[in-house]
């Protein structure tokens, strides 16, 4: 590296970008090559899916005869506009969707709060999720002002998003204890932890989700059922809690054994040095890693549609394919779904990538 | 003295940890015993013996209605085993040539490859692979109309393809190469041990790529060197002769390749990326071409770090194909799904269908870890 004081002056940012340019797509022949093909492949597609996504395409409140004429030749989001409230309300009472879409605020607001270092403390966090539980809980099943509404009727992406936070709000203290466990010297609690995640990282959601949906209920007491939407959200819970352990496992496995001994050396007892001295530093290390987790947890909530949970995509999928006029019109719809799920996914592994620049500094 | 009462502590708790699991295992065993006994449904695998009564509409090896419930569930197993083959390789292919994208000269190269893992990587699968399916069974055109790639037709029934016409000959030459890759893999741990012990160094590739092609061609050669090949021919309301794949394989194959793909290709990147440059010129330097600095400087380095997460992602992969039940492909969770419903016996289903995902886990697992073991870096 050579620094100088007298810094030359910065070229303009055009001169700057035509150097780029000629760096990255025109350093050599074979490169300038590649560059005029993609280029000539990216038009060809681009002006294809361009026509089909914009020019031709029918945008706003339309039946669906008008989108029929379109004959293909241009995408009908009239299906988006059409069905938005179904797609992320589900059959949530009509005159009563204000609620869910407050309750989506509130989970909003929880993951931000979660995310925002000053309310990094054990008691601003455990108000922040307890208020917001309350909250959410309230707005969706109603009571105390509000009509009540049976959870059956709630669908859509609040459904998603109470899955993802409380699979992982609930899933981490089993998954820190999970974690101490596997790393403990006492042999039975430690084959107890590894059983557990290995058999549970062994098998696939779709399993443990079947496994909540069809056979929980022959090992309950005769008469006690539990509500449909709770089974599956326990199963997301046991099944995110094995891959939280292995991500707060790396964590104790980064720490130096010299905190622990100093921590033991202090008169500490095994909690106390676990609590004040070894998760502390554990868990702040790993907190990407405990977001990538949250991220794969979140994409991995849209299993449920196949225990007939009615979740965003559940509901996505009811609003189109379950209409014989708006059927064909999936694509669009689909699209919709995902650009959800990628803006929730993306804006969190951006989070996820500025986290891991923050915490090293 | 503190030692003592810590270590009196441990056990107490590890005690009361038995206690409350056998408890709550007892419990459960006495409420299934009973709700059991109240829905007259005996425990057991006996109902694998009973006629499955269901048809499966993909199958590898012969099965019909009147089959046991035994040989339907072996009939999912093998459809989830192909159909993870097939995306395995696909996988793995597509994912290195992103993964060697991201780091192209190129800039535009790396934007597009950036692009497409960025986007694939952050949809859930189960909703790619929806997409995918109602994009093959409703927006193709119908049989009629197929779209022809020579001999080849896509079509809403699938993906029509020139098959070799069954024979015996064909048979034996795909044993051939099971034969050839297992003699293969012989060979080339025998050479490693010969290098190991005296340092001499045997050929390995031209006799593994001998066997491969030599094995299943003697062996279909000895078998009669059948020729036919079944071509695929419009008729009036579907193909005549050819092989047609599934629309329901092409989607799952297609969108578990696509999905593990972006995420190979993030660690062969990373892989890649974590050789040090010096290495490189250092190779160079030593008079290495480009293929030999690939061999021997890059590759040992760089699988060191890209074959344990590559692991995951292949048993990711594995479990994922359980996703086959949203749009109907009759694998191992389909089927057992099917089973579960009409026999009400779904401890039995759903146990075995976890066994067999486990041991297929600690399979791949091992595996690989024979593989990691023999590439990482041996220290003194």
């Amino acid at each position: 590296m050579v620094t100088s004081s007298a810094a030359p002056p910065r070229p303009a940012l055009w001169r700057r970008g035509w150097n780029a340019l000629r760096r990255d797509c025109f350093s050599s022949p074979a490169n300038g090559l590649t560059t005029l093909v993609l280029v000539g492949l990216l038009l060809w597609g681009g002006a294809r899916l361009g026509s089909w996504a914009f020019v031709h395409a029918r945008w706003g409140h339309a039946d669906v005869a008008a989108c029929n004429a379109l004959a293909g030749e241009g995408a009908c989001w009239s299906v988006v506009a059409e069905k938005w409230r179904q797609m992320l309300f589900g059959v949530y009472p009509q005159g009563q969707q204000w609620r869910p879409a407050l309750a989506i605020a509130v989970f909003g607001a929880m993951l931000v709060g979660s995310g925002w270092r000053a309310c990094w403390r054990w008691r601003r966090l455990a108000v922040l999720w307890l208020a917001g539980s309350g909250l959410s809980g309230w707005l969706m099943a109603g009571g105390l002002g509000l009509a009540p509404v049976a959870s059956d009727q709630w669908g859509g992406l609040p459904i998603t998003l109470m899955l993802a936070v409380y699979g992982a709000v609930a899933a981490f203290p089993l998954g820190v204890l999970l974690a101490l466990g596997r790393r403990s010297q006492l042999p039975v609690l430690r084959a107890v932890s590894v059983a557990y995640i290995e058999l549970v990282r062994g098998v696939p959601l779709v399993t443990v989700l079947f496994m909540a949906s069809l056979m929980l209920a022959l090992f309950l007491p005769e008469g006690v059922s539990i509500d449909k939407l709770l089974r599956a959200q326990i199963a997301v819970i046991l099944f995110n809690a094995a891959y939280l352990a292995e991500v707060v496992r790396a964590g104790l496995q980064a720490l130096p054994k010299g905190q622990t001994e100093a921590a033991q050396a202090l008169g500490l007892g095994y909690w106390q040095t676990q609590a004040l001295v070894v998760l502390p530093q554990a868990l702040r290390v790993t907190i990407p890693a405990q977001v990538n987790s949250f991220i794969d947890n979140f994409k991995d909530t849209s299993l449920v549609v196949i225990v007939s949970i009615s979740d965003f995509l559940f509901a996505v999928k009811q609003a189109v394919i379950g209409d014989l006029d708006w059927r064909h019109y999936f694509v669009e719809a689909y699209l919709f779904a995902m650009a959800v799920y990628w803006i929730c996914c993306f804006a969190l592994s951006r989070y996820c990538r500025w986290l891991e620049r923050h915490l090293s500094r | 003295m503190t030692i003592t009462r810590a270590r009196w502590r441990g056990w107490l708790a590890q005690a009361a940890l038995l206690l409350v699991l056998g408890g709550l295992l007892w419990a459960g065993v006495a409420n299934l015993v009973h709700n059991l006994h109240s829905r007259a449904i005996t425990v057991g695998f006996a109902y694998l013996g009973e006629e499955a009564g269901f048809d499966i509409s993909e199958t590898l090896v012969a099965y019909d209605a009147t089959s046991s419930y035994a040989a339907a569930f072996g009939v999912g197993l093998l459809n989830t085993l192909a159909v993870s083959a097939v995306a395995i390789v696909a996988a793995s292919g597509l994912g290195l040539a992103l993964g060697v994208a991201r780091l192209a000269s190129n800039g535009l190269l790396r934007l597009l490859a950036t692009i497409y893992v960025e986007t694939v990587r952050n949809v859930p699968l189960i909703l790619q692979l929806l997409l995918w399916y109602g994009m093959l069974t409703e927006l193709l055109p119908t049989v009629a109309d197929a779209w022809t790639f020579g001999p080849a037709y896509l079509s809403r029934r699938g993906l029509t393809l020139p098959w070799p016409a069954p024979h015996a000959g064909w048979s034996a030459g795909a044993l051939g190469v099971l034969l050839a890759l297992v003699l293969g893999g012989g060979w080339a741990a025998w050479a490693a041990r010969v290098e190991r012990r005296g340092g001499r160094r045997l050929p390995r590739l031209v006799p593994i790529a001998a066997l491969l092609v030599l094995l299943p061609a003697g062996l279909w050669a000895l078998w009669g060197a059948p020729v036919a090949i079944s071509v695929p021919r419009l008729a009036s309301f579907d193909f005549e002769g050819g092989k047609t794949v599934s629309p329901e394989f092409t989607a799952l194959a297609f969108g578990l390749s696509v999905y593990t793909a972006a995420f190979i290709a993030e660690i062969v990147r990373g892989g890649i990326a974590a050789v040090p440059r010096g290495q490189v010129d250092a190779a160079q330097a030593l008079g290495m071409d480009g293929a030999q600095r690939l061999r021997f400087v890059v590759l040992p380095q760089a699988l060191r770090v890209i074959v344990p997460p590559l692991t995951s992602q292949y048993l990711n992969l594995v479990k994922n194909s359980s996703l086959a039940v949203v749009i109907g492909y009759p694998d191992l969770v389909s089927v057992s799904n099917t089973t579960l419903n009409q026999t009400g016996q779904a401890i039995e289903a759903i146990a075995l269908m976890m066994v067999v995902y486990l041991a297929l886990s600690l399979a791949i697992a091992g595996l690989m870890n024979a593989y990691n073991r023999r590439v990482r870096l041996v220290e003194r």
